[in-house]
């Protein structure tokens, strides 16, 4: 006899319970964690480097690269001198909950001020797997095109900043920064948005005060605010 | 692309619930989808049908129910659907909006004999 099981369960449950005992994880150890996300090529690993370099006599940074394949980018930050896991995903295109908690053994929790996760190049999936994180940034290269906030719109709907990379480009390509601006905010009233350029330098001082600005906050609120 | 996971997921879910309820079968899965979840649809269901091979639940139809994105504005209470992406308040401009629906992503309920 046919009959209906009622269930009303969360498909992403098992990641969200994961992503929970995570943030307790971090809570403890006082950090901000920022999921870092954007398409292939928008410059992350470029970001990272040049945050490093802004505020590491300033803050202790420390960074999860998520990748497909290969440890390159994991190089390239060791060479900052700070704190790095590589994750290889194996194909899978994001980083879910279980492999943030298995690269944390190799990170020196209680001394980083602020973790990076870097997540898989990709403008779609990483979007919907939180890590245990307090908050979402992402990258628009302006030589994506302004159209993306339209066809990519969880992503900018989750991120808590924009950072649009690339802007020494803009005399060479066809983007509208105004239209950027507007079709992400229309998405996400409170989105911080940065126009930067991560080959000239332009544009990082104000993401890096901004940044800093959120890693006193949660070390000003982190003692003893979670047990 | 992450459609498998989400189809493992629903699976892992649907076998859990299966053997507490102790039915043999699984018929069909009813999901509910928010508009705004990045879910393709027809790649869930091909990821379904290949990863319920040789389990209760081969053959099982996902019945998905697409939930529209609405919101209740901050200022001046009224609810509203997003149209077009546009996540402020017809009715005052406002946008300090708290998202109602629009990111479902669960399993509702199942048919089984």
């Amino acid at each position: 006899m046919t009959r209906k099981v009622p269930v009303v369960r969360d498909i992403l449950e098992a990641n969200e319970r994961l992503a929970e005992d995570n943030r307790r994880t971090f809570r403890k150890a006082g950090l901000l964690v920022i999921n870092l996300m954007s398409g292939p090529g928008a410059g992350k690993t470029s970001l990272l480097e040049r945050t490093i370099e802004v505020l590491q006599h300033e803050i202790r940074i420390g960074v999860i690269e998520g990748d497909i394949q290969s440890s390159y980018d994991a190089e390239r930050i060791s060479q900052k001198g700070v704190q790095v896991v590589q994750l290889n995903t194996g194909g899978a295109c994001h980083l879910d909950s279980n492999m943030i908690k298995s690269s944390l053994d190799a990170l020196d929790l209680d001394n980083l001020d602020l973790l990076v996760v870097e997540n898989v190049g990709n403008l779609v999936c990483p979007a919907e797997f939180n890590v245990g994180e307090d908050m979402k940034a992402m990258i628009l290269s302006v030589a994506e095109g302004d159209d993306k906030p339209l066809k990519y719109p969880l992503m900018f709907q989750e991120s808590r900043a924009l950072l649009i990379n690339k802007i020494d480009l803009l005399p060479y390509v066809n983007c509208d920064v105004g239209k950027i601006r507007e079709r992400a905010l229309q998405l996400n009233a409170n989105l911080e948005i940065f126009e930067i350029s991560c080959r000239t330098g332009e544009g990082l001082d104000g993401w890096a005060d901004w940044l800093n600005q959120q890693v006193s906050v949660r070390k000003a609120g982190g003692d003893g605010a979670e047990t | 692309m992450h459609e498998m996971s989400i189809a493992q997921s629903v699976l892992d879910i649907i076998l859990q619930e299966s053997r507490n309820h102790k039915v043999t079968r699984v018929l069909s899965v009813a999901l509910k989808v928010g508009e705004l979840s990045a879910v393709e649809t027809e790649s869930l269901r091909f990821c379904f049908e290949l990863l319920t091979k040789g389990t209760p639940a081969e053959g099982a139809q996902l019945d998905i129910e697409r939930v529209q994105v609405t919101c209740r504005c901050q200022d001046c209470g009224s609810n509203f659907a997003v149209h077009e992406l546009i996540f402020s308040c017809p009715s005052c401009q406002g946008v300090r909006v708290e998202m109602l629906s629009g990111r479902e992503l669960s399993v509702e309920s199942f048919e089984a004999e």
